[in-house]
């Protein structure tokens, strides 16, 4: 029997400091074990338990894409007692990872269709891996219109920069970049999520689909401009978050209502959202 | 299915003869309450109980477990490779388990054994276990098994359930495990009592004194009942400590932690509670559930409307009545339960919209 | 509002609640059963409420304004003269079978089990920290619903302790670990004592972590000893915390210890005067240093 509280074993294999001000680091990983890393199989919008022995867990959405082979990458946020510990390893230590858990981004369901993605501040990961999902060459033509719109407070605070320059380039996909105020060098837009949103994103209809995510303060302000947009609130897919420690649905903590957000998310619709309580 | 006999004075003896085959477990008097302990050779369970005053839930879920373990010695060469811990799952009976806390067992099996995941430490103490149940006859003012589709006599997740029937006890065997059982204590004197187990089983179904409604939880809206008015009255008196969630034998939540000594560590599994704040507080240091308030209203609406409406199966509460009796601020899940059951929704909503 | 009890659903047992109408006061109830100390819902509390209050509780407001967790004004404070509380354990222990009613009358406590009455003294029956309590009537209130009674006269409040005090290191050692051996870190204990208000407890904290969540003895033991000497020189002997273990430990041997220290080095009794600090709060040239070497 699969035993879910065991990690496959994972060496580090790299560490990028991904934001200017260090609070966030991108982690590589590989699999110690053959097999393991297709064990492994995941989709886009899954996340893993990164279990560090003698520390403890943390659940991480996975910023690495399916297409993307031999390694897993992890952008954590430096917050509390196993994130600062993992901030402070190195390339060549050994941990561990459970996964891949939780619900993903519904790719059945958006195929062929036109998508909005609405980033804002770190929580870019899982969308990283599904923008790299969808420009693959073998996946590219499963979708229609790929718009982004991703802000951050500074240049130096945008996650996996290099990448978004090369996709700003490219002419499969429309990147809205933004950043709060204006920087020197900075030739995309300025202003806040929301706004930009308003002005650059495609109207909602039956054959378009957003997926946001980001913190508390940007949703509050960017539901509303998606609404008015014209998207139906089953057309808006968000990623949530919550204190987790099994992730796989037996500890019971990240229960809102009778939904576990580790087992049953941390995908939902909008419209799912409102039928449970608030106690994310 | 099988009805056996066996006389009080083979009870002993049989009990010998599984000691070869078996580990046993029964309940054992400590001071002035029962629980559940091993029980080394030659020790008697001791049967003349109303009920542990913990539940027996910690037979296959200990309060505290480790589960992993781990070198953190760089020298070795396995360190930071994290193990399984082993665990003893040699055959093992529970005598005496009641029929509530042997219903318990299922629905917190319906959360640790689930189509896509299975916890192996809870699945395998499992199955290495025979429950051995004893029909209750006695029940306490605080039992309510009845409403909850339980009974005195009820038979799910027994292996078999033992009837005491003065001199002898009258043991319907319920499953192959429970075959395989008193074929090894040697207890296979057949009985033809069938009659007078329905008998004492409606005499002792008619001494349960409480009953609470549920019928309307199912039709109950799930937003409406969360936003109730009665919640702030009810979790006035509650203090948020554990005692109601670690005495149910319905309750599963836990805690993962490590803990190391030296350069060796262990993952331990430990009891949890959705009554503490820190159950649901995040790094950040927001609390979804910040208030004693929500906290009180999640344990009842988890137990009473969530599970209800996930599983189809009733509520997640086998009656056994312990947090009713231990709750040091009178807490009553009965009257919660009939609050839930019978809410209607003030009628405030007006013609005329603001 | 106003914050009292209201008749249980068991034998011996009431509901802290709270009424906010006139019409609702006819809910509450005073009996020996009220051992749970009110001023526990107390702390923090930002609006004027009034609070039945016997003897410890008021005490316990004392230290409650004192640690600014509630301000004086706040306070209606409705006084009740306490004869003592009965102990739940004591009586279920005396009786096999279940407790099917439990009435007083006059000094009388008449259980009633398998359908037979039982009439006890109550005075055989009272909470431990009730039989030696000197401080039955309320130390602070603004209205008091009888008058004041007269205070115990010759009550060992040590003598539990002395015998402890007088054991062997080894008698000790196992005396507290049969203790505490059935606690199961419910935290009752610690939630229903009014002093237990950080808003993180130490065995709460993570960053860093000092105390195991599991059953390892020594973090069980650490919780309970750690937690009296947070409550030293504050604890009033309220017997909540004993009143509240749904697995009857007698854990006021160590708040009770610490009591007695206070009281015997210090002169201290805690929550008598809103115009004195308690001595773990203060310095004073003349405090015993002879444990200092």
């Amino acid at each position: 029997m699969l035993n879910p509280y065991l990690p496959y074993p994972v060496r580090i294999d790299d560490i990028e400091i991904a934001t200017e001000d260090k609070s966030l680091k991108t982690f590589k990983f590989v699999f110690q074990n053959e097999g393991d890393e297709e064990k492994f199989a995941y989709s886009a919008g899954q996340f893993a338990e990164l279990s560090i022995p003698g520390v403890g867990e943390i659940p991480i959405g996975i910023a690495s894409s399916p297409v993307e082979k031999g390694f897993v990458k992890f952008t954590v946020f430096k917050a509390g007692v196993v994130t600062s510990h993992l901030h402070n390893m190195k390339e060549g230590d050994i941990m561990g990872i459970r996964g891949p858990l939780g619900n993903w981004y519904p790719w059945d369901l958006l195929e062929g269709k036109n998508i909005l993605i609405v980033g804002g501040g770190f929580a870019f990961t899982t969308l990283r891996s599904s923008i790299i999902y969808m420009l693959d060459p073998e996946n590219r033509s499963r979708f229609g219109n790929i718009d982004v719109v991703y802000g951050a407070r500074t240049p130096g605070m945008l996650l996996y920069k290099d990448e978004l320059v090369a996709w700003e380039k490219r002419d499969d996909i429309n990147m809205h970049l933004t950043i709060d105020a204006p920087a020197d060098g900075w030739d995309y837009n300025v202003g806040f999520t929301p706004p930009v949103t308003e002005q650059k994103a495609p109207q909602g209809d039956d054959d378009t689909y957003a997926i946001v995510c980001g913190p508390p303060i940007m949703i509050k302000f960017t539901l509303p401009v998606l609404e008015k947009l014209g998207y139906a609130h089953d057309h808006i897919i968000m990623s949530l978050e919550n204190r987790m420690k099994c992730g796989f649905g037996m500890c019971g903590r990240c229960g809102i209502g009778k939904e576990l957000v580790c087992k049953d998310g941390p995908v939902f619709t909008l419209d799912q959202i409102n039928k449970t309580p608030k106690e994310y | 299915m099988t009805l056996v006999k066996i006389d009080k004075k083979q009870w002993a003896k049989g009990l010998e003869t599984l000691q070869k085959a078996y580990r046993l477990f029964g309940p054992s008097k400590e001071k002035d309450y029962f629980s559940f302990k091993t029980l080394e050779a030659g020790e008697q369970p001791e049967l003349g109980f109303s009920n542990s005053r913990l539940s027996p839930k910690a037979l296959l879920f200990p309060q505290s477990e480790a589960i992993i373990e781990y070198s953190l010695d760089e020298n070795a060469a396995d360190h930071h490779i994290m193990k399984p811990v082993e665990k003893d799952s040699s055959p093992r009976v529970v005598l005496g388990i009641r029929p509530c806390d042997a219903k318990a067992v299922n629905l917190v099996n319906m959360n640790f054994d689930t189509p896509e995941y299975q916890d192996p430490y809870w699945v395998e103490a499992l199955a290495a276990t025979t429950f051995v149940g004893l029909a209750c006859d006695e029940p306490r003012s605080t039992c309510f098994c009845t409403s909850t589709g339980c009974g005195p006599y009820n038979e799910e997740g027994l292996d078999l359930l033992l009837i005491d029937a003065d001199d002898n006890y009258l043991a319907k065997v319920l499953t192959d495990k429970g075959q395989a059982l008193v074929e090894a204590a040697g207890w296979n004197t057949p009985a033809g009592k069938a009659a007078e187990i329905e008998a004492r089983k409606a005499a002792a179904e008619a001494k349960i004194t409480t009953t609470v409604a549920m019928d309307n939880l199912k039709n109950q809206d799930l937003m409406e009942l969360h936003g109730a008015s009665f919640w702030e009255d009810i979790a006035f008196a509650c203090v948020n400590c554990g005692t109601c969630t670690f005495t149910c034998p319905t309750c599963w939540c836990f805690d993962l932690q490590d803990e190391v000594h030296g350069k060796a560590g262990k993952r331990m599994k430990n009891w949890d509670s959705c009554m503490f704040p820190l159950f649901t507080q995040h790094t950040t240091g927001h609390n979804p559930r910040g208030t004693k308030t929500q906290r009180l209203r999640q344990r009842f609406m988890h137990k009473l409307k969530y599970f209800v409406d996930k599983y189809d199966k009733g509520i997640m509460c086998v009656g056994c009545g312990r947090c009713v009796s231990q709750c040091p601020v009178n807490i009553d899940i009965r009257k919660v339960c009939d609050l839930m059951n019978s809410y209607k929704a003030a009628e405030t909503a007006c013609a005329v919209q603001e | 509002m106003v914050i009292g009890f209201r008749k249980g659903s068991m034998p011996m047992m009431n509901e802290p609640c709270f009424i906010k109408n006139a019409e609702d006061a006819a809910q509450l109830v005073w009996d020996s059963n009220c051992g749970i100390n009110l001023a526990n819902y107390l702390a923090n509390r930002k609006e004027k409420i009034g609070i039945i209050a016997k003897g410890c509780d008021s005490r316990n407001i004392v230290t409650h304004i004192i640690e600014n967790k509630i301000g004086r004004e706040q306070l209606v404070i409705i006084g009740v003269p306490c004869q003592g509380m009965i102990d739940k354990y004591k009586i279920n222990a005396m009786f096999d079978g279940e407790i099917q009613d439990v009435a007083e009358n006059d000094g009388k406590i008449t259980v009633t089990v398998n359908d037979k009455k039982n009439e006890l003294d109550k005075a055989d029956v009272l909470q431990k920290n009730c039989a030696v309590c000197a401080h039955r009537n309320p130390v602070i209130f603004d209205e008091m619903v009888a008058d004041p009674i007269e205070e115990q006269k010759g009550v060992d409040r040590y003598e539990d302790v002395r015998e402890i005090e007088a054991m062997s290191s080894e008698e000790k050692w196992n005396y507290f670990e049969e203790l505490l051996s059935p606690c199961i870190r419910c935290y009752a204990c610690r939630n229903a004592c009014p002093l237990c208000y950080c808003p993180t407890c130490f065995v709460d904290e993570a960053k860093p972590q000092w105390v195991g969540k599991g059953q390892d003895p020594s973090d069980v033991r650490t919780f309970h000893f750690l937690r009296a000497f947070h409550c030293g020189g504050r604890c009033t002997d309220c017997g909540a915390c004993e009143r509240a273990c749904p697995v009857g430990i007698n854990m006021r041997v160590f708040t009770k210890k610490l009591e007695k220290d206070s009281f015997e080095q210090f002169g201290w009794e805690a929550g008598l005067t809103l115009d004195e600090r308690p001595p773990l709060d203060t310095y004073r040239p003349d405090d015993p240093d002879d444990f200092i070497r």
